[in-house]
């Protein structure tokens, strides 16, 4: 974990918001947005630190916020809840199966709205849900669990260009090396 | 799996929701405003993308085509100054009657253009951002719409942007007249979350006349939308409550799904 993976994990969350409040074609087509910042939540869960999960939960959901009309701060809580969640279980999972990232996406990009939901409906906040939410609800959770393979492809392939590699050790030394020679004999 | 980090980084998260949520509103207004405009470069970005493909274009397109646009919107012009003297008159007309009855002279609209600069990423809210703010004089509530129809209205405003909530999301409710014989009125209320080219007009009168295809316009009541602004169509209506008043769907006349440019009504 180095300094670099936090920043470019703050700025795929910052051009995912950007990119979620001005291409809304998805939205055209499935009659709901698809929120990529629980993926990236369970990506930054799975190979980072916690700061960095808590981070991304600060800056992400107040990025979100501030291009929404949800209240201001209201989306850092339901992100942070997962992102512990799946930290606090990461020696458990195999996170470098495409199948265990798919459905730890779904169960994130699930949780995420329903808690943000839950937080807004007990703050007296009159919100657009109906039986139609269901859909959207499913269309969070399928685009959610699509984006997290892609995600965690695309911080990978991101480490491996702007990080530092670990210098590969040859398994040859020169102290074992078998000397072969007349002396020997 | 709980080590002691784990307990102090909650303990820090929930601390920093509390704050969050407990600062005063002004603050938060503040701090939401600062957050948003993080991206304003990258809107600025995208606007210069989206009108460098149009600049392209025009710059290759035939003088012969241009000479003939420019002949039509001389016609079109044309037409139109004949139509503003009509237009006159009848005001001129239309004012010495409202000074003979003694009723209020209506004030012509001022309007502003905006563009849509973004959309909200939540699905549980009907949200657009428009590029005009404070230092443009918008302030809430203002009403907002296109030349087909009535859009919604200005509710939070910020320095270069603000954001619209529109017709259909639960938080703008608007006082609507059908334009039928007995001019029923209700109120505009949210339909359902995926279609946002219905709403529902709710509160009309049990004993209301609705067909399909009648005109349904603002009334002028409540104090934000002037009256006479189109707002949509009938589609379908029923009794509600053992017939103690009608619920009506209203289709929108503005296409809510594919806003570019906006106006804004000011007072």
């Amino acid at each position: 974990m180095n300094a670099l993976q936090t920043i470019l994990i703050l700025v795929v969350a910052f051009v995912a918001v950007f990119c979620q409040t001005s291409f809304p074609l998805l939205c055209h087509w499935f009659g709901a947005q698809i929120d990529l910042l629980p993926a990236l939540m369970v990506c930054a869960a799975l190979n980072t630190d916690l700061v960095t999960v808590g981070l991304l939960a600060v800056f992400g959901g107040l990025c979100f916020d501030s291009v929404s009309a949800n209240p201001f701060g209201i989306s850092v809580a339901p992100l942070f809840v997962v992102g512990f969640l799946v930290f606090t279980q990461r020696e458990l999972i195999l996170r470098e199966l495409p199948f265990a990232q798919i459905v730890l996406g779904a169960a994130a990009s699930a949780i995420v709205p329903v808690i943000t939901v839950l937080l807004l409906l007990s703050g007296d906040q009159q919100l657009l849900i109906g039986w139609g939410s269901l859909w959207q609800w499913l269309v969070m959770t399928a685009g959610g669990a699509l984006a997290t393979p892609v995600l965690f492809k695309l911080l990978n392939w991101s480490n491996r260009a702007f990080g530092y590699q670990p210098r590969t050790e040859t398994s040859f030394r020169p102290d074992r090396e078998i000397r072969r020679d007349r002396k020997l004999k | 799996m709980f080590k002691k980090q784990n307990y102090f980084a909650l303990g820090a998260m929930i601390l920093a929701v509390l704050l969050i949520f407990n600062l005063p509103a002004g603050v938060t207004s503040r701090l939401k405003l600062a957050a948003g405009s993080l991206f304003s470069p990258l809107f600025g970005l995208k606007s210069a993308a989206q009108t460098l493909p149009v600049s392209a274009a025009d710059a290759v397109i035939p003088r012969r085509e241009l000479l003939q646009q420019l002949e039509n919107l001389r016609r079109e012009n044309e037409q139109l100054k004949v139509q503003a003297l009509q237009s006159a008159a009848t005001t001129k007309e239309n004012d010495q009657l409202h000074a003979l009855l003694g009723w209020q002279k209506q004030v012509p609209w001022k309007l502003k253009l905006a563009k849509v600069v973004g959309r909200d990423p939540a699905n549980w809210w009907h949200m657009i951002e428009i590029d005009l703010g404070s230092r443009d004089g918008l302030t809430n509530n203002l009403p907002v719409l296109t030349v087909d129809g009535l859009v919604g209205r200005v509710s939070f405003v910020g320095l270069t942007r603000s954001q619209v909530v529109l017709l259909g999301d639960p938080n703008c409710k608007a006082s609507a007249l059908v334009e039928n014989a007995a001019h029923d009125m209700g109120v505009i209320t949210a339909s359902g979350p995926l279609d946002n080219s219905l709403v529902e007009l709710t509160y009309l009168a049990g004993s209301a006349d609705l067909k399909a295809g009648q005109n349904v316009v603002t009334s002028g009541l409540g104090g934000i939308f002037p009256k006479d602004i189109p707002i949509g169509q009938i589609v379908d209506a029923q009794p509600v409550e053992f017939g103690l008043y009608t619920e009506a769907r209203v289709k929108l006349a503005a296409n809510l799904g594919a806003l570019e440019q906006v106006w804004v009504l000011f007072p």
